[in-house]
């Protein structure tokens, strides 16, 4: 019981969190040309954050369209390999997994493998991290876009950071081995030195690639010492 | 800009859904669920980078770095999720108004 309120507590904090990212969303989507209207339906609608800011940022330096969807589905491939993941925990039937499959993002997910082994609190993050998260999120846009005029650079706050420090707390707890550990440098490493080479999208996935390698490597030979 | 939106949107969608309705069968080996461990750290780790040192496709030290490195020093110190976002923030926002990185 005591552990349903801390899941329940740690899906708002992270919410809430989110949700002061979502106002610099809808703040620079305004900024980038689109309207409150259409800050928010990308937030109701796509509902995946990178994804969000990689399309509005294509818009902002004057991108095609075709290049907008293409950067902004190319970011969001990894929510398939989320879903790939999560199918065997939350097992969705019918309308439920038309459902799960829009509450599969980041958060949702990385929250879900904190409880790996416990299937039932694993559903229960997942399932109350999306919901807090669409709320706040959605929320925050509005907040964001309306108020545009009144948040010149929402970076000035410090938002910027508040994304890359949420990933981070949500890793945290799988990080209690060296083969985890090596996993997430790895990853890291990777995608910082491959953007400068690789459009908007892939270093993230060729980094995904190389760390779950090096997983696989590292993990194979624990095993077998 | 409604097309790319809903274009862009729907394509989001199909990937998510894309997950789901892969056989469960294909997931239902030693290796596979190996796999299904990995991926989130491996991914949101690489979102880790890219959010804290690149900018557009340059690679870059500014204020992101002290607020995310303030994140780590508090979970370091077992802070919950809210206090590990705020305190990053706030760094962030601070070493901008100081000036002492952009």
């Amino acid at each position: 019981m005591i552990e349903r309120r801390a899941i329940i507590g740690d899906a708002l904090a992270l919410g809430l969190g989110t949700g002061i990212y979502a106002v610099s969303f809808g703040a620079l989507a305004v900024a980038s040309g689109l309207s409150a209207w259409q800050a928010q339906a990308l937030s109701l609608l796509m509902f995946t954050g990178a994804s969000q800011f990689a399309l509005i940022a294509v818009v902002a330096s004057g991108g095609s369209a075709a290049v907008a969807i293409a950067t902004s589905t190319l970011v969001g491939t990894r929510n398939a390999f989320y879903g790939f993941a999560m199918a065997p925990v939350l097992q969705p039937r019918g309308l439920r997994r038309l459902l799960a499959a829009q509450a599969t993002i980041d958060e949702s997910t990385g929250m879900a493998a904190r409880y790996e082994g416990d299937p039932p609190s694993a559903r229960l993050a997942f399932w109350a991290t999306a919901g807090a998260i669409y709320l706040l999120w959605n929320l925050g846009t509005l907040i964001g876009a309306v108020g545009a005029g009144l948040i010149a650079d929402p970076n000035v706050y410090g938002l910027d950071a508040a994304a890359p420090a949420a990933f981070l707390a949500l890793v945290w707890p799988r990080l209690t081995d060296w083969p985890m550990r090596g996993v997430a440098i790895v990853s890291l490493v990777a995608a910082v030195a491959l953007a400068p080479f690789l459009g908007a999208g892939l270093p993230v996935l060729v980094a995904g690639v190389a760390g779950i390698v090096v997983g696989l490597a590292l993990g194979a030979k624990a095993s077998d010492a | 800009m409604w097309p790319t939106i809903i274009l862009a949107s729907g394509a989001a969608y199909a990937l998510k859904l894309l997950g789901y309705v892969v056989p469960q069968h294909l997931l239902d080996t030693p290796l596979a669920r190996r796999i299904t461990l990995l991926i989130p750290v491996a991914l949101l780790s690489a979102l880790i980078g890219l959010w804290t040192f690149v900018d557009g496709s340059t690679i870059t030290i500014d204020a992101r770095v002290p607020g995310v490195l303030a994140a780590l020093i508090a979970l370091l110190l077992r802070a919950p999720f809210l206090v590990v976002i705020v305190v990053a923030a706030a760094v962030t926002a601070i070493v901008r108004l100081l000036g002492w990185l952009p």
